[in-house]
């Protein structure tokens, strides 16, 4: 439903009253309005949907999520799940979601 | 491209993949709600790695795609008067409303532009005083938020001369309506990342726990839908049923606030039809009060235009997973890809479009890798 | 499913649409279904770029194309390079020495003359660079709002060397698959400067002549089975006309395809298929297994063929489609495309 790709920011500027950065996509360069973003800073990566920032993107999340995945199969024979271990020993963002 | 690559490594998708299969131990069937989801499947050829157990039913989460020939009639309608400039997304442009499309209605002389994002119609209202410009504002709750910023910057700005067309859809109801079919198949979903990067995750929990299905947050690269999958499918093996965020660099608990602030200012929900579904309460947005003066209905009076959805079309029990396409008596005589009667046909992802291919290509429904004819590219060497 | 846009369908319609120029199934039945009939052609014909005829004994190849980009001037290029450039590559995938062009020039009443100039100019450059010379033209003018400032045809024969047969029917199941660099770039060149897409890029057109290059891979054999440049509608479309043209499958291995990073990016960020975009300096050869390294050596010592790798093969099975073999180990099908690429929100 929602085709929205990760860019990092490189400038921020208002126009028109409205708070607009140039993000780039891994050498593609958009302009992207930030008003539901109104903190994202120059270095950040966010989830740009139809020219809009949407949510940023948690990098310390992004690594363990991709360690999580290395390890898969090699710590689980000995110690299980380790996406459960993660869920048990961080309720954070990479665990589940409280009620 | 930063956070797109690593999640298409292939070595750790065998590895989930490894997981997947040495965690399943009988058939499950698992809806992935978002179209954007089904792309990433089809385009990677995930469904065909996936353990036969792992049954994937493709969601009615294509924005596009269940948009009801209604509105798209409509569109047309204020697409063909003269003195208006009609801006849509790319892919609104091919999707056959009453024996037309938009490119039908430019072919014929209307004013009809793609553009990237909605705040470019409103620039293009900027530039056009003169003219009437309308933005075809579809999509779920990811794309709400833009289009919402047009009306309330045209109100800010007293831009008189631009108005909304209005379709946006939900996600929980849809689950919701998913879940409450008799017959329903589906044991678990993946929810559409991106719908949950605005809204947040809190409207899931209570559905997971009504309806008993594992709900896991979803990304869109490969690996993002392997860990989806992998999630959902040890939940159900454990016989648990708990929302699970597995897409937690882009989606937080709480959304966006700010972008859900601006939804609840700019619309109200109301009951919307879904092609090829029908109506489900409660599952649509459209203009709140203050701002019904931007409501391209209104504007043009077109509220008038009631189109039927053509009666043949069983695309709702297809998006359940309770008939197969091959099994609709329009599949591939009154319907295929280019005359589609329904969501499934529309979209290139959808079911019923699916299987016409891979009909084609005289594969089985849900080929298995070894089954698909195996090119030798690996091994071969030239000469 | 006609491509990966989503979602694809057009219903059969009254009226001429974008689509049809979009160089992929509905251009197609354009030519086969109106001009093909009423001109005493056959489906065979629709399947080449350029005609291969025989004159006083000596094998021609004769060839149209016509040209209307918009911006006139793009990264990398401009109309004029394109015209000289489309139609020597047309020659060329006959195996043609391209030879002599003619130009068509349609201006737009108040179009600036000084575009005209540079213009001229380019197509002038170009000839030189590809070595062929214009030699008989036509100007017309029409009305302001009738045009996009200049339209161009070139027209163009070259002499097709003895031995030299290229057509889809030769294609045979063990055919190795080349391409000759990088695809996507003029698509994505030009994509970047349309107006309401607009972004920024170091992305230049691939616009170029190569004719030189399949004169260094007919120096290694004569007996190469067809060429083709994937213009509008990209490697898909040529892939897939092929593989209709030759009656054989062909198998792709997605990541031997060679895409640049900001090609993907630029695709990833509209929703596009690299597959699908188009191209104006690339050509995709099916060669026999047994010339395939030498032809690959001899592409890789040219300028325009430097980056060639082999991206797939022809099979027996699944004949007249083309199968992408995924990074991931999957297969999908990669149809011809229906029309021109969309952005796409989903």
């Amino acid at each position: 439903m929602c085709l929205a790709v990760p860019g990092r920011v490189l400038g921020i500027e208002e126009r028109d009253g409205t708070r607009m950065a140039t993000v780039d996509f891994g050498g593609v360069v958009k302009e992207v309005c930030l008003e539901y973003l109104p903190d994202l800073k120059v270095g950040e990566y966010a989830i740009v949907h139809v020219g809009f920032a949407l949510q940023r993107v948690d990098e310390e999340s992004a690594l363990r999520t991709l360690e999580l995945f290395e390890n898969l199969g090699l710590l689980q024979e000995e110690f299980g799940d380790p996406w459960e271990q993660a869920a048990q020993a961080d309720a954070g963002p990479a665990g589940e979601v409280r009620r | 491209m930063k956070y797109v690559d690593e999640f298409q490594d292939p070595d750790l998708a065998a590895r989930l993949l490894d997981d997947i299969r040495a965690a399943v131990t009988r058939p499950w069937a698992l809806m992935e709600v978002c179209g954007g989801q089904t792309h990433t499947i089809i385009r990677h050829g995930i469904d065909q790695l996936l353990p036969d157990e792992v049954e994937l039913i493709h969601g009615p989460g294509c924005p596009v795609c269940v948009t009801p020939l209604e509105v798209i009639d409509k569109a047309l309608e204020i697409a063909s008067r003269p003195g208006v400039i009609f801006c849509s997304f790319g892919d609104m442009l091919r999707v056959p409303g009453t024996g037309r499309d938009l490119f039908q209605v430019r072919g014929a002389g209307g004013d009809v532009r793609v553009v990237y994002s909605p705040l470019d119609a409103l620039r293009i209202a900027r530039e056009n005083p003169d003219r009437e410009v309308v933005f075809f504002g579809i999509g779920f709750e990811t794309t709400a938020p833009p289009n919402a910023m047009t009306v309330y910057q045209a109100r800010k700005h007293d831009i008189r001369n631009f108005s909304l067309l209005v379709s946006h859809v939900r996600v929980p109801p849809a689950i919701e309506a998913v879940m409450q079919s008799p017959d329903c198949r589906v044991q678990g979903f993946l929810a559409a990342g991106h719908v949950c990067s605005v809204m947040g995750t809190r409207e899931y929990p209570a559905l997971a726990e009504r309806y008993r299905v594992p709900i896991v947050v979803t990304g869109f690269e490969p690996l993002d839908i392997l860990e989806g999958v992998r999630r959902t499918v040890r939940q159900l093996e454990r016989g648990e049923h708990s929302v699970v965020n597995a897409y937690p660099r882009a989606v937080r608990d709480e959304g966006n606030p700010a972008a859900r602030a601006m939804l609840d200012d700019v619309f109200e929900v109301t009951d919307r039809a879904w092609r090829g579904i029908g109506v489900i309460a409660d599952s649509g947005w459209r203009l709140s009060e203050r701002y019904r003066a931007y409501d391209a209905e209104h504007r043009f009076q077109v509220g008038d235009i009631a189109t039927r959805e053509p009666a043949e079309c069983r695309s709702g029990e297809v998006l359940q997973g309770l008939l197969k396409p091959h099994e609709c008596e329009a599949f591939g005589t009154t319907c295929t890809p280019r005359t589609p009667l329904g969501a499934t046909m529309v979209s290139s992802e959808g079911a019923c479009a699916a299987y016409f291919l891979y009909r084609r290509l005289d594969l089985p429904a849900r080929p298995t890798a070894a089954a698909v004819p195996g090119p030798s590219l690996e091994d071969s060497t030239v000469g | 499913m006609l491509s990966w846009t989503c979602p694809a369908p057009l219903r059969d319609r009254p009226r001429v649409v974008m689509g049809h120029g979009g160089g992929g199934a509905l251009s197609a039945e354009l030519v086969e279904q109106i001009f093909l009939p009423a001109l005493g052609g056959t489906a065979r014909a629709a399947l080449t770029d350029s005609a291969a005829v025989e004159l006083g004994g000596a094998r021609l190849a004769f060839s149209t194309d016509s040209f209307v980009v918009r911006p006139l001037f793009f990264p990398g290029g401009s109309i004029g390079d394109l015209a000289v450039n489309g139609t020597v590559n047309d020659l060329a995938m006959s195996g043609a020495r391209p030879a002599y062009l003619s130009c068509g020039v349609i201006l737009e009443e108040g179009v600036e003359l000084d575009t005209v100039v540079e213009v001229a100019a380019a197509i002038g450059a170009a000839a030189r660079t590809a070595g062929v010379r214009v030699v008989t033209g036509d100007t017309k003018v029409v009305e302001a709002g009738h045009g996009d400032g200049v339209y161009l045809n070139t027209a163009g024969i070259g002499l097709i060397p003895p031995g030299v047969d290229l057509r889809p029917e030769r294609v045979v199941p063990g055919d190795v698959v080349i391409v000759s660099g990088a695809i996507g770039l003029h698509g994505v060149a030009i994509l970047s400067e349309r107006e309401n897409l607009r972004f920024g890029t170091d992305i230049e057109s691939d616009c170029a002549a190569l004719g030189g290059l399949v004169e260094a891979m007919l120096a290694v054999t004569p007996d190469l089975h067809v060429l083709r440049d994937p213009t509008r509608g990209g490697l898909a479309a040529s892939l897939n006309e092929i593989a209709v043209g030759s009656g054989t499958g062909i198998v792709v291995r997605e990541r031997s395809v060679p895409v640049p990073p900001p090609v993907a990016s630029a695709c990833a960020m509209l929703g596009l298929d690299p597959m699908y975009v188009a191209n104006e300096g690339k050509l995709v050869a099916f060669v026999p297994r047994e010339h395939a390294e030498a032809v690959l050596a001899a592409m890789r010592g040219h300028e325009r063929g430097a980056e060639a790798v082999i991206i797939g093969e022809v099979v027996e099975e699944h004949p007249g489609m083309v199968v992408a073999r995924t990074a991931l180990g999957g297969t999908r099908v990669v149809d011809m495309p229906l029309g021109e690429q969309l952005p796409r929100i989903c």
